[in-house]
Formats: structure tokens, sequence, C-alpha cells
């Protein structure tokens, strides 16, 4: 028998997969293909305090082993997952969820976190600090150290629940934001969201999608989060969520042994809506192979020496 | 909606760039014409979404316009090959909707998922017209196959060389209906929504991520709220949308 419990933040998982936010929804779509309670947990579609459409489509464009999205966090606003998406998540899954949040200003995201929190299903909130800073100017939260911070503390000052911060990798210094978030209170890091990228259609020579740019995910983005979770979790004591181009049980190791606590699971979601599943009952086997008996003696293993 | 792995029974050219593709499989989960499958393909990330054109308990008819990698790659397949499929996916035509004097209007790459509702409303004793519009006549299919059907088949095509010259609204502004559905280009939506006197359901395209509802990729505005081209649609009813 081998061991794939794992703890975030103070909550004990069944195993580290996680199906990461914009890519299962609320839960329920893949509820009707199999039993999400196998799952270590999932994080829910970005969640603002206003409802919002998104950007204009196309929002989807295909490269070469992953995808461009500019979906633009469509969802149906904080009240509305609380009335109506969580209840119907709750006929589902009896696990703590991850709550995703974003904002476009730091009363937002406080406002925001503050409702989510006293969610009983909620176990985590994830922030996600990508979406543009409308009082900044535009510029993301996710780009400066002292943003980031600003965020990390107005949620912690709101919330009781453990707080991880979800990191851009369009960034010059991943490290010295974490540290920034870390310092500011952060219960755990998640990294990393999409790359910003872009395709052009030689048809029309026009990009392909209508927001010109989107966010690049699927398996070529993999080595960049395992080298980003590796200089993060060396710089940082507390948990890394691992993410970017996860589509197997190697991924997932690689991921751990990079430094990770719990694994998210992307794009691989949209092009086989059972891969966590089958990550899952990988997992022991691909674990022995690796002569792994305890996922948590992996942890960070690549540093040393 | 169901995961499987589809043989290949048959894979062949219809025009220069149309082919048509029988896959042998599960077909339990169909609900409905008009509904789609997507279909995983060696050496591309997401999956290709083509519409339903016929099925029974065993086998799948698509037919599929080469316009990209993705498509040129399916068209070298061959048979006896096996596909990786998502099948029975989307909200397909509302049959119990149509009328007795029901047309049925497709543009091009849009004409294949008429077949199946064809044949569905002839089976339901409904009076159908087809009306095919493609834009010159080396481009014509299924037109003996609707025939055979037993449908009253219309072919318009934009140089004349072929039926009606122009467009399908040339030939639907002097049928008589009592509701119509269409799948084909958006121009050609435009023009049928300007000339239609009846309630209908018009049959949407969209770049997709997933194609079963979770990605929010090709979601749009209707009256009655946003709604996801491939979960919630692609067939939408004339009443819901926008413009």
């Amino acid at each position: 028998m081998v061991n794939t419990k794992v703890n975030l933040c103070g909550i004990e998982m069944d195993n580290p997969i996680i199906p990461a936010s914009g890519t299962f929804g609320f839960g329920y779509e893949f509820a009707e293909l199999y039993d999400i309670n196998c799952l270590g947990t999932f994080s829910f579609k970005g969640t603002t305090k206003d409802p919002r459409f998104g950007n204009s489509t196309p929002r989807i464009a295909e490269c070469d082993s992953g995808m461009i999205n500019a979906v633009g966090l469509q969802n149906p606003g904080v009240e509305k997952v609380i009335a109506e998406e969580l209840p119907k998540l709750k006929a589902c899954f009896l696990k703590p969820v991850m709550a995703n949040i974003s904002g476009f200003s730091l009363e937002e995201y406080a406002y925001t976190c503050e409702k989510i929190d006293k969610e009983e299903q909620v176990g985590w909130l994830e922030v996600n600090i990508s979406c543009p800073n409308v009082h900044g100017g535009g510029m993301s939260f996710g780009t400066s150290p002292e943003a980031a911070a600003e965020v990390t503390k107005v949620v912690k000052a709101v919330t009781t629940k453990p707080v991880i911060i979800k990191l851009s990798p369009n960034v010059t210094d991943i490290v010295s934001i974490a540290k920034a978030c870390e310092e500011a209170g952060a219960d755990g890091i998640s990294l990393i969201n999409t790359l910003l990228g872009m395709r052009i259609d030689l048809k029309t020579g026009k990009p392909v999608i209508a927001n010109k740019m989107g966010g690049f995910s699927g398996a070529a983005i993999k080595p960049v989060g395992i080298r980003m979770v590796y200089q993060v979790s060396s710089a940082v004591k507390i948990p890394v969520v691992g993410m970017g181009g996860v589509s197997n049980a190697e991924d997932v190791i690689e991921y751990m042994m990079a430094g990770a606590t719990a694994v998210e699971v992307g794009a691989a979601n949209l092009v086989n809506p059972y891969v966590c599943k089958e990550i899952i009952d990988d997992l022991p086997a691909v674990m022995a192979k690796y002569g792994i008996k305890n996922l948590n003696d992996i942890k960070g293993c690549a540093h040393n020496g | 909606m169901n995961r499987g792995i589809y043989k290949i029974i048959s894979n062949k050219p219809l025009t220069k760039d149309i082919y048509e593709m029988k896959l042998e499989g599960e077909t339990s989960h169909i609900t409905a014409p008009g509904q789609f499958i997507n279909i995983l393909l060696d050496g591309f990330y997401l999956r290709r979404p083509i519409s339903i054109c016929d099925y029974d308990d065993k086998t799948i008819t698509i037919i599929y316009k080469v316009v990209g990698h993705g498509t040129e790659a399916m068209a070298k397949l061959s048979e006896g090959e096996n596909l990786d499929i998502l099948c029975g996916l989307g909200n397909g035509f509302d049959t119990a909707k149509c009328g007795k004097k029901t047309v049925l209007i497709g543009g091009g790459v849009g004409v294949p998922p008429m077949y199946n509702l064809c044949k569905k409303l002839m089976a339901g004793g409904a009076d159908v017209s087809i009306i095919l519009g493609f834009n010159t006549e080396s481009e014509i299919f299924y037109k003996e196959e609707f025939e055979a059907l037993g449908a009253k088949v219309y072919v318009s095509t934009v140089d004349g060389s072929f039926g009606t010259k122009g467009f399908v609204t040339d030939v639907l502004k002097d049928l008589e209906y009592d509701y119509f559905c269409t799948c084909g280009p958006m121009p050609m939506f435009r023009a049928i929504e300007k000339i239609a006197v009846t309630s209908g359901q018009y049959s949407f395209e969209e770049r997709m991520g997933c194609g079963f509802g979770a990605c929010m990729g090709c979601s749009c505005k209707t009256k009655y709220g946003y709604k996801r081209i491939c979960r919630d649609g692609p067939v939408l009813e004339r009443e819901e949308i926008i413009w």
C-alpha cells in the first residue's frame, strides 16, 4: 500500500489532485461523468463580486500541445454562486472545496472573500491576483510584490480559512512576489496561472482570439511551471500548490519533487474529462514504479544535493 | 455524453473538400438530431467538434469540411483506424416543437445535421421540405439522400449553376411552412431571420475548448441569460437569440 494523502494548509486530502479553476466549472458537469468525491478537492470557477459575461468570442485558440483561452472570468457573481451553485455542488461533492476568487480592486477582493469564507463547504480560498488592477492603471495585482502583499493583507483581514494566493508567471521575479505574499500572511501559494500568449490566423492575418491575447496552458507549459514551483518552494515556508501542464500521474510526481504539496490539473480536463479520475487511479502504480511509498517523502526532493 | 473508442468504417470525399466518415461504436448517448461528437486526433491538443449527420444503434455518420490542419488530418484517416471520441454532446433540435410543415435549411457544411432531423420528422409523419444552399453545383452533396427520405428538396446555388440562383432565402420566401430549423453560416442566418415568418431553431457554430460545458469558451448572450453553445446549444430557439 502506498500513501497518497497530503495535508494542505491544515486540511488533509486523500490525494493531491485538484482540478484547476476554470476547467471544472462548479463540479456538477463532471459529477455526471464520475464520482468527483475521489478528488483531493477542486478549485471552482473564478468568482468575482459582480456577474461577468467575460470577453467576446472567439475565446479559444489551439496551440501545439496546449491552448489559449481568453474567457475573461465569466461567472454569475458571488451572490449567485452562494445561492445557486454551492447548493448544487453540495449534492455531489462532500469534501471541502477550494473557492477561487478574483477582483478588480482591493475592495472587491475583500467583499467577495469575506462572503465566500462564511460558506461551510469552502475549505480554502484561492485568490487569483492575475486580473488587472483597475486602481493601479490596469496592471495586474500579481505583477508587483507590493500589490500582491496588499491583496493578501486585505483578504487575510476578513477571512478565517486558509488563503492561497495564485500567482501569475508573467513577471520578472516570481520569488519576490511569493515572499511578499508569505510575509503578508498568505497560508499558501499556487502557481502557475497561464502564460500570456497569442495566435494569428494565417487566412485573415488577424489574432484568432477576439481579445487578441489570452492565457496559454496545457502540456507545453509544464517545464515553466516545474521551474517556478522549484524556485518558489525553496524561498517560502508555506505550502506550494503546483500546476501547469499536468496531464498524468508522472507529472504529479514531478511537481511534488519540485516542491509542491498538492497539484492542480487544468487544461487536461477539457480534453479528457476523466483525466483527474484516471490520474488518481494510476497514481499508486506509478508511485510503486518509482519506489515511492509515501508522496510526502518526495516533496521537494529535487532541492536536495 | 460518453467517451469511447470508435472504429472508422469508411472515410470518403463527397466533393472536393467535403468528406463523409462512418464510425462504429456506442451511440446510446445521442438523444436528439443536431448533437455533435468531439474527436481527439493524434498531434492535436483540442478535440474537433463535428455535428452528427446520422446514427443508428451502432454507427455514426459525420460530414466535415477540410478547413484546417485538423480536418486535413481527418481526411487522411483510413478504414479500420480507431478514434477517441466524446459522443452525444450538446442540445440538439427539439422535434416536438417542429410543425406539420417544417422547412429545414442547410447552408454548405451546415447541411449534415439536417439529415437525421429530416429522418426523425418524416418518421413522425411531418411534411418536410429541405432547402440546400451551396455556392456552385460541384459543391452539392446529399441531395439524393434527402430525396430518398421522401422530403421535398430545393437547391440554391449562388452562381445559379444548379437550382434556384441566389441564396436559400430566395427559395424560402416562396414556400409555405409552419416551422423552420436551420444550420449554416452567420450571413445565411441573418438573411433567414429577416424573412422567416414562423418560430424556428438555429444551430450555431463557435470555437470550443472542451465541448461539454466546462470551460465557458463558447458562451453567448441570449434573451434568457448566458448560454454555452456546446452544452445549452448548439441549437437555440429563434425567440431567445440576440442578433
